[in-house]
């Protein structure tokens, strides 16, 4: 085992744990906080996997905009950072189930998959082809499509944003 | 290995030093460069920590000689151990913990926030041999340890469980945010004409200093920088007479002082970033044989930078609510697109041309972008119908009619 393999696991250990937590949590407000180290157990295995600017792009976007925003939509909603009490459903064993059900099916389809068995080897620094990634995205063969279906989507929250804070003439907002 | 070595570079002298020692005790490589890390994060971050000590006297000193005072003159000469007094005071002062605090939250807070911007530290260039990571995505690091900044305030304000420090935090972390956007936009000039997005590099790429390439973006920059210290003008986030003091009113002792910490070394950090970004860095005659030489250059190009936002703190009055707003959505913001689009089109356009004159022509057209902006605007101010400050006006008390007398 060398040092890398112990970092994964500490980091899995830890994102497994908090996103434990997040469902767990009393308060909501924990919760979200729970949810920001999930996301930054994630980044830093993306980063071991050398994936450097994916790494840097989760920090930037889950924790930089979703997560703040996730916490002030918690704090500006009334009622919501006092503690809940219990959080356990009666029925929570059927969603264990559920779960535990995915997860398998996961594995074993992920099983029959040839590189699931192969080791990662070591890439060269300069490996990770950012032009190439960036090309991708504006390429029709390749990513074109689903780039511009995804700003569709972001355009249509705008919209919507814009709609609800909008003041009509008629004085009510 | 002479004197002239280690005096040419301490630094990469002392590194190698170290390494041929370690491989002298038969450490593994792999272990010896984690030690290496290790110790070397640890003498940066101990070091920016004591320099902020300095940092503070220096502050100190420049606004009273602005406010025609003498400053801090009793410790040390010219009071230079001021800061060292203040230091040692506050080690010893009680952490008071109110009830009701979040207790992890609160007292995570301080810790990160000082942390965020220690981590910066981690990917600047000091000298051509001198920095801690050269990672090739290190100015979009730089950006993303800047949520996590947001993150510690957002922590302190809600863990504190006061409405003050809520409000407080909510305010910084508005005015974080929507700084960025300008500030983000700004930086990706320096990052086209270098084409790369690792700090190192982009020093290295700057034969010609990016403030001239693009005075403009730099400006943008160095406004945005500013409002994401939240130091004067842009200071709203402490409005003493709206706030008490912000999202840090409920701590004491140390710390406080991590915030306080983290606030001037957060401003020295945004100044070594300006200097890395537009103002080539350790660049200069001689740096790349003589390394230290680079980094002496640094520090100078920066002590002038700090020394500009220090006199701006010292002398411009706080922005209310909405003009701080207005300022960044209503003019950094398109102007700082308009800028990126301006230098984009004009570089590729221009690609043939030698440096010197692509960069005049950027130049004048960065000229021309400011001037059409700051006509555009005062036409809208001209016609903008202005927001009464004052409120609604009440009717004056009557002495009541028909009353009994």
């Amino acid at each position: 085992m060398n040092a890398l393999q112990i970092i994964f696991l500490v980091v899995a250990a830890v994102t497994l744990a908090s996103a434990g937590f997040v469902a767990g949590a009393r308060r909501t407000m924990h919760a979200a906080l729970w949810l920001v180290l999930t996301l930054l157990g994630v980044a830093i295995l993306l980063a071991t996997l050398q994936a450097g600017f994916f790494a840097v792009v989760q920090v930037l976007v889950y924790i930089g905009a979703i997560a703040i925003l996730i916490l002030f939509a918690v704090m500006l909603t009334r009622g919501l950072t006092e503690e809940q009490g219990a959080v356990h459903h009666r029925w929570w064993w059927l969603a264990a189930l559920a779960a535990g059900g995915v997860f398998a099916v996961a594995l074993v389809i992920l099983n029959r998959w040839p590189g699931f068995q192969v080791l990662l080897e070591e890439l060269p620094r300069e490996a990770e082809a950012m032009t190439d990634w960036g090309l991708a995205l504006v390429d029709p063969m390749r990513y074109l499509i689903p780039f511009e279906v995804a700003s569709v989507l972001l355009l249509a929250a705008m919209v919507a944003a814009i709609y609800l804070a909008m003041s009509r003439p008629g004085g009510q907002s | 290995m002479s004197l002239w070595d280690f005096l040419r570079d301490p630094i990469g002298f002392l590194t190698t030093w170290f390494y041929g020692v370690l491989a002298g005790w038969g450490v593994a490589p792999g272990v010896a460069q984690a030690i290496g890390f290790a110790l070397g994060s640890f003498i940066l971050a101990t070091g920016a920590m004591l320099f902020v000590m300095l940092l503070i006297w220096f502050e100190r000193k420049v606004i009273a000689r602005i406010q025609d005072r003498i400053g801090p003159n009793r410790i040390g000469p010219w009071g230079l151990f001021q800061s060292v007094a203040d230091m040692l005071k506050i080690f010893t002062k009680e952490y008071i913990t109110p009830i009701g605090v979040d207790w992890l939250p609160y007292n995570l807070a301080p810790v990160l926030s000082v942390a965020s911007v220690l981590v910066v530290w981690a990917v600047i260039p000091f000298s051509i041999t001198f920095y801690g990571a050269d990672l090739n995505v290190g100015l979009l690091f730089v950006i993303a340890i800047a949520s996590m900044g947001e993150l510690a305030i957002v922590m302190a304000g809600w863990g504190s469980n006061n409405k003050y420090a809520l409000l407080g935090a909510f305010r910084a972390v508005g005015q974080m945010i929507s700084y960025a956007t300008p500030m983000v936009v700004a930086l990706l000039v320096p990052v086209m004409m270098a084409g790369s997005l690792s700090l190192n590099e982009i020093v290295q790429r700057q034969t010609v200093w990016y403030i001239l390439v693009s005075p403009v973006a730099a400006l943008i920059f160095f406004i945005a920088s500013i409002a994401e210290v939240g130091r004067s003008p842009f200071d709203l986030v402490e409005a003493e007479s709206e706030l008490v003091s912000g999202f840090n009113v409920e701590y004491s002792g140390l710390k406080f002082g991590m915030f306080y910490v983290g606030e001037f070394l957060h401003a020295f950090t945004a100044a070594l970033l300006f200097t890395t970004l537009f103002l080539g860095g350790w660049r200069g005659p001689g740096a790349e044989q003589i390394p230290i030489l680079g980094f002496i250059y640094y520090v100078v190009k920066t002590g002038i930078v700090y020394f500009l936002t220090v006199l701006i703190r010292g002398s411009l009055p706080r922005f209310r609510m909405d003009q701080m707003m207005d300022l960044n959505w209503k003019l950094l913001t398109p102007l700082s697109l308009a800028v990126l689009l301006v230098t984009a089109l004009t570089n590729k356009l221009l690609e043939g041309l030698a440096l010197g004159w692509r960069v005049v022509v950027l130049i004048l057209l960065n000229g021309l972008v400011l001037w059409v902006v700051n006509g555009l605007l005062q036409r809208y101010e001209r016609r903008r119908v202005r927001r009464e400050v004052t409120s609604v006006r009440r009717p004056v008390a009557r002495p009541q009619q028909g009353g009994a007398e």
